[in-house]
């Protein structure tokens, strides 16, 4: 495949973003709008808009949210359950819970409604042994029902199938003797650990999303092949990896947060070239902001993430939170006449007033634009109107609903909501980042999505982070994603015994293992790949706790008497506490293995014919621009003008066709040799 | 001091965000599941001079969300009276006296003065439900105690820690009188170093801010916390609301308890007056004054969840007329369902009371019982005694948008209910069922959500059953026309003989042997509004999905179920 070209697509929920790297080692980026009817047209229609030769490309890696969206929205193929007796009713009494600690309202929709969830005989115990023998023909029964229902997907969801599977193995079998096709989903072959809830909802939504990607992985690799594309579609996993068309749906689940996962392995790759390998990433778009942590280039994958309320998927998945505040999040005065910003958002229709689309509400957007930092974007109704009556609408808007409650001004209002924003935000990624047992100053932050960039140094200098990085390309960096993403394979295995009761050589050959089975699957994947890594941790605890400190290791042979003072050290460092009268348990050994793949010059993002010598050269205009307080005459330079190297004392605006990056007076900004732009926070006044 | 109000938003958010990431490091570093699993835990900042709630953790357990004002407060006095010897920097006192602002004896306090420049600025505390304090039943939940001594250790405020240090002897009292007690350092330390972190954050945001400015912002929040309730109170047409709740016994005399409130609206305050209610109790269904306002303030938040906690926005809301009755109960009154069944009683009420003056905000009641089911006895097979406790959910009331939630948390909980798989494991007990409890949900326009309904069989070893639940008697009640939820059930099958507790949801160690089974239905929410008018084709689907019979939707919604099944 050295001749040949990598095309990353990711289907976001407005654009469909596509980097294609072509034979003859060039870029070129697409994005265009977002087909939700049929995704594959909009992955069509980039191909064609950045001019990629198919048969020419020897890789298409895909970001999708088709899943993702099927959930959350609940269109669903038709699925059924075949359960133990006595508990179809798991998957909708969930965990006892409710949507929020405060208010009794809310309501919650199972993934398979009761009608559709059957019983059968047969029980397991805890410790695996049988109690009752699997009652064969009313599983065949059950099938037939549920198939006489209309079903066209099964779950097969047995207690303790974990502890042992043999009847879910068995049924297993008596279902594929008369079903249709072969949408089968055993509950434990995707999750092989006790909490039936959480195992069911996964295999639920496996099972209830695989008939729906199997189709539109099919049609779209059809459309592919029409056009000259000769190789199996690759598929973004939520764990940082991509897997194979011929077998993704078998494993659906694992493809939710296909393209915030592609997102955070682009940031991870973009820190390890720049040589900035602790970040946090923070993408802004128009209703929320995903945040992740990366260390070490090593984003954090968890497997217990919840993708809505009462809605668990415990798959290996990058560790993406959501926090909800975008750029389109509605400012108002509440009744104790405090400034509130968000959840509630103006959306991509009609967004922001500044956009020129008929919004009315006073969005995050519409106060950056009053204090001279965004422009309206090109190609909205507000980029063609006349700036003086656009602005004096905007004002208007700002005046009535929120400079006459507080007493404020329109432009002091705006920055209050600036403000008041940055505050919520940067309070939701200081927990987010505590929550995963790591102090925000150590990290720089990653800032990408439409507004990413506008807001980055602002929540960095309120979390105390010196540093912010902003990568070539921050609209599209999914697509980036999918084109650097690793190969990669998760292990883990469940000792749960205290720490002195391990065998360290037993400890070992599970590690050596690990390693084994992980380079033997990556072999088989026949792709390029530049080297292997191999990624140790363990999970501990106080013998006694519920909790699990994730404990990093650097070699695959720790001693025991290792695995105590790294636990010992983790902990006080997360709780500033020592308990050397309590015994540590040792709950999982996790390695995961990873192909690394031939990197990809991103400088090249940013063509260099376009790059002008001097920062004059680079400069489109100036206007006023906001600071604390104060207007400051602002230089506005265009990002692919830039010389390589500049050096930008703030204040200053820097604008690209995806993004639009705010440097305060006092910071430093920097280009590297790979594009990105490093902002130093308080450095202009020793740099200059 | 005049303050913009962005300043004044960014101080407010710095002192929540200082309360939620204690709350987080409670829960994450804590031993006992009820805290690490269950957030049965809260944090909060309090003034200085009269301990009232500045803020407090979004993620606290919401029958804590008044309580710590009042143990502050009271410790505060305590201290100027000379009755508690004075703080210097670096002390924490353990206190978890229900008389003095608590609720039951297994919430242990801690409370710290945080100090600048060598004064008081404001006092950090926290409470944890510690998984035993001693007493006559492991866990603390006796169905039948009689006075608080059989309840457990009671612990007056004293300093657990001095200049810093963990009190070896006051820990080792401690440890001597509860059971699984060689964990319970770990608890101590987690909670104290919760603390730890809120001085940290407060440090950085008083260096920040200043701490004059941090002083009014404060005051200010206060303010407008206040003129928030307020606003919303004006919302309510001026009058009054009477609503009764019953609580089936009180473990001990087979009466049932009532809680009679009456809520006048005038001008800006709303006065909940309490007086006709039952006087105090000889079992332990009796409540503290803290945790009766407590449970006051929580329903409210429920009703208003934007209002921010603080002590602000409990100003516009004037308790009166607990004296003399069993809300307001006085040592040695035993206490240990205050926090759990109780409060909710009184959440009910208010609900019942409000729900015609806003009855867009107000659902009809929800299950509102813990349901407390506790098995002890020894597992011969891994050679161990155990507690085991299976809590549950119930249905939750419909309202003016939607039919309710099933199995919904209990009002005055966040926790999540341990899965089946790991009772299994941990406990010698096979689940036979764990099942939607169909026919549960009350009856309405919008019908009430469903309980639960779970059946236990012993496998091995001799065990004692106990019950602490409520409902039993009376199901949630409808509101505005709807029918009431299913009532709370209990069954036990020894030696294939059915027996039901004599006060229905509450009994304490019924003698179980291998075989034996317990059954348990928990209620479904209360119905809103008229079940005449419910949408046919949403009866045809309740009917479909087998949440009612043909037969019972005639019944309930009076619907002629011809064009189902």
């Amino acid at each position: 495949m050295g001749k040949s070209g990598i095309i990353g697509v990711d289907v976001g929920g407005t654009f469909t973003d596509l980097l294609l790297c072509a034979p003859d080692g060039s870029l070129a980026i697409a994005k265009v709008p977002t087909t939700p009817q049929n995704q594959a047209f909009g992955v069509l229609d980039a191909i064609s808009a950045a001019g990629a030769d198919l048969s020419r490309i020897g890789m298409i890696v895909h970001g999708t949210t088709t899943t993702t969206n099927a959930v959350l929205e609940r269109k669903l193929a038709r699925t059924g359950l075949i359960t133990t007796r006595g508990f179809r009713d798991v998957l909708e009494l969930g965990r006892r819970t409710r949507p929020h600690p405060y208010g009794m309202k809310g309501c919650f929709t199972p993934v398979i409604p009761r009608d559709l969830r059957l019983e059968v005989g047969g029980r397991m115990l805890a410790d695996g042994c049988e109690h009752e023998p699997l009652d064969e023909a009313a599983v065949a029964a059950a099938a037939r029902k549920l198939l006489a229902k209309g079903c066209e997907s099964v779950v097969v969801h047995f207690l303790h199938a974990y502890a042992n599977p043999t009847h879910e193995l068995r049924a297993g079998q008596i279902i594929a003797g008369l079903w249709p096709n072969d949408h089968i989903t055993l509950a434990h072959t995707l999750l092989s650990e006790a909490r039936e809830y959480e195992r069911g909802v996964t295999a639920a939504v496996n099972a209830a999303v695989q008939p729906l990607l199997g189709r539109y992985i099919a049609r779209l690799s059809g459309e592919l092949e029409k056009r000259g594309y000769r190789h199996e579609v690759l598929v973004m996993n939520g764990n940082g990896g991509m897997v194979g068309a011929a077998t993704v749906a078998r494993e659906a689940v694992k493809t939710v947060m296909s393209g915030p996962a592609s997102g955070v392995m682009a940031a991870a790759a973009t820190g390890r070239q720049a040589g900035i390998p602790d970040l946090i990433t923070c993408d802004m778009g128009g209703t929320s902001t995903d945040v992740a942590l990366i260390r070490g280039g090593e984003p954090g994958v968890s497997s217990e993430i919840e993708i809505e309320y009462a809605m668990p998927i415990h798959v290996p998945m990058v560790d993406v939170r959501t926090v909800g505040a975008g750029g389109g999040s509605i400012a108002r005065v509440n009744e104790a006449g405090l400034l509130a910003v968000g959840p509630e958002s103006a959306g991509a229709n009609p967004g922001p007033v500044c956009y020129g689309r008929g919004g009315r509400d006073p969005t995050i957007s519409d106060a950056n634009y009053l204090l001279g930092r965004l422009a309206p974007p090109p190609g909205t109704d507000g980029a063609r109107q006349d700036p003086a009556a656009l602005r004096s609408a905007v004002e208007q808007i700002f005046e009535t609903r929120l400079g006459r409650p507080l007493g404020l001004s329109p432009i002091t209002a705006a920055e209050a909501v600036i403000r008041v924003a940055n505050t919520h935000m940067a309070g939701a990624i200081r927990m987010v980042s505590l929550s995963l047992g790591a102090d925000p100053r150590d990290f720089a932050l990653f800032a990408f999505g439409g507004a990413g960039p506008l807001h980055a140094a602002a929540l960095a200098r309120e979390l105390a982070i010196p540093r912010v990085l902003v990568p070539p390309r921050p609209g599209i960096t999914n697509a980036i994603g999918c084109v650097v993403a690793d190969l990669r394979h998760d292990f883990v295995r469940t000792l749960n015994r205290p720490l002195d009761e391990i065998d360290e050589p037993d400890l070992h050959a599970i590690i050596a293992e690990q390693r084994r089975t992980g380079e033997t699957m990556i072999r088989c994947e026949n792709l390029p790949v530049e080297h292997l890594r191999h990624v140790h941790s363990v999970d501990m605890q106080f013998v006694g706790q519920t909790h699990l400190l994730r404990v990093p290791l650097d070699d695959p042979t720790p001693t025991r008497a290792i695995l105590q003072a790294r636990f010992e050290e983790a902990y006080h460092r997360r709780f500033r506490v020592e308990l050397p009268e309590i015994r540590a348990n040792l709950v999982n050994v996790n390695t995961s293995v990873i192909g690394t793949r031939p990197p990809l010059d991103l400088a090249a993002l940013i063509p260099s014919e376009g790059q002008r010598r001097t920062l004059a050269e680079a400069r489109t205009a100036t206007r006023p621009v906001r600071f604390d307080g104060k207007w400051h005459e602002t230089p506005v330079l265009w990002r692919d003008h830039l010389p390589p190297d500049a050096c930008i004392p703030g204040p200053a605006v820097i604008e690209q066709m995806d993004t639009t990056i705010l440097i305060a007076p006092g910071d430093l900004a920097q280009g590297d040799s790979a594009g990105n732009i490093v902002i130093t926070l308080g450095a202009a006044h020793d740099g200059t | 001091m005049a303050l913009d109000p962005v300043t004044l938003g960014v101080i407010q958010a710095g002192l929540q965000q200082a309360c939620d990431e204690m709350d987080l490091a409670f829960s994450r570093a804590a031993f006992s599941p009820v805290i690490s699993e269950a957030n049965d835990r809260s944090d909060g900042i309090y003034s200085a001079h009269d301990g009232s709630l500045i803020a407090q953790g979004a993620g606290g357990l919401p029958v804590f969300v008044g309580t710590m004002q009042h143990s502050t407060r009271v410790l505060i006095g305590m201290i100027a009276e000379g009755r508690v010897a004075p703080p210097v920097p670096g002390d924490t006192y353990i206190v978890n006296d229900p008389y003095l602002g608590g609720t039951h004896l297994m919430d242990v306090r801690f409370a710290r003065p945080y100090w600048r420049n060598g004064a008081i600025f404001c006092w950090l505390s926290n409470t944890g439900h510690w998984p035993d304090m001693g007493g006559a039943v492991p866990g603390g939940f006796s169905a039948s105690a009689t006075a608080v001594e059989q309840e457990g250790l009671r612990l007056p405020p004293v300093k657990l820690f001095k200049e810093g240090r963990l009190d070896p002897e006051i820990h080792s009292i401690i440890c001597s009188n509860i059971r699984v007690a060689d964990q319970r350092i770990g608890d101590i330390k987690a909670q104290a170093a919760a603390l730890d972190l809120g001085a940290d954050r407060l440090d950085a945001l008083l260096n920040r801010y200043g701490d004059d400015t941090v002083r009014a912002a404060i005051d200010e929040l206060r303010h407008r916390a206040r003129a928030q309730m307020a606003a919303h109170v004006r919302g309510i047409p001026e009058g009054s609301w009477r609503a009764q709740a019953f609580i089936d016994s009180d473990g001990v005399v087979n009466n049932p308890l009532v809680i009679d409130l009456e809520i006048t609206r005038k001008g800006e305050t709303l006065t909940f007056d309490f007086s006709r209610s039952s006087p105090p109790c000889q079992g332990p269904m009796n409540s503290v004054l803290a945790t009766t306002r407590s449970s006051v303030y929580l329903a409210m938040r429920h009703i208003f969840p934007d209002v921010p906690i603080s002590a602000g926005a409990f100003e516009p809301l004037r308790i009166i007329g607990c004296e003399g009755t069993f809300l307001d109960a006085r040592y040695p009154r035993p206490v240990s369902g205050c926090a759990a069944e109780v409060s909710q009683r009184i959440a009910e009420a208010v609900f019942l009371a409000l729900v015609e003056a806003l009855p867009d905000h107000v659902t009809a009641a929800p299950a509102g019982t813990s349901g407390n089911f506790a098995l002890g006895g020894h597992d011969p097979a891994h050679r161990r005694d155990y507690v085991m406790y299976q809590l549950s959910g119930g249905g939750y009331g419909g309202n003016a948008d939607h039919d309710g939630l099933s199995n919904g948390c209990s009002t005055i909980g966040i926790s999540k209910a341990p899965p089946i798989e790991i009772m299994e494991q941990n406990f010698p007990v096979l689940y036979h069922r764990y099942a939607l409890r169909e026919g549960s949900g009350g009856a309405g326009l919008h019908r009430g959500g469903f309980g639960l309904d779970y059946e236990i069989e012993l496998l091995r070893g001799a065990a004692r059953a106990s019950f602490v639940m409520d409902h039993g008697r009376f199901g949630p009640p409808g509101v505005l026309g709807g029918r009431a939820g299913a009532t709370n059930e209990v069954e036990v099958i020894r030696a294939g003989k059915r027996h039901v507790p004599e006060h229905l949801s509450k009994e304490q160690d019924i003698p179980l042997s291998p075989g034996d089974r317990v059954r348990v239905r928990t209620p479904g929410g209360g119905g809103y509004g008229d079940p005449a008018r419910r949408d046919p084709a949403l009866i045809a689907e309740d009917i479909r999905l087998g949440r009612y019979t043909a037969r019972e939707a005639r019944e309930l919604f009076g619907h002629e179920a011809g064009d189902a099944e």
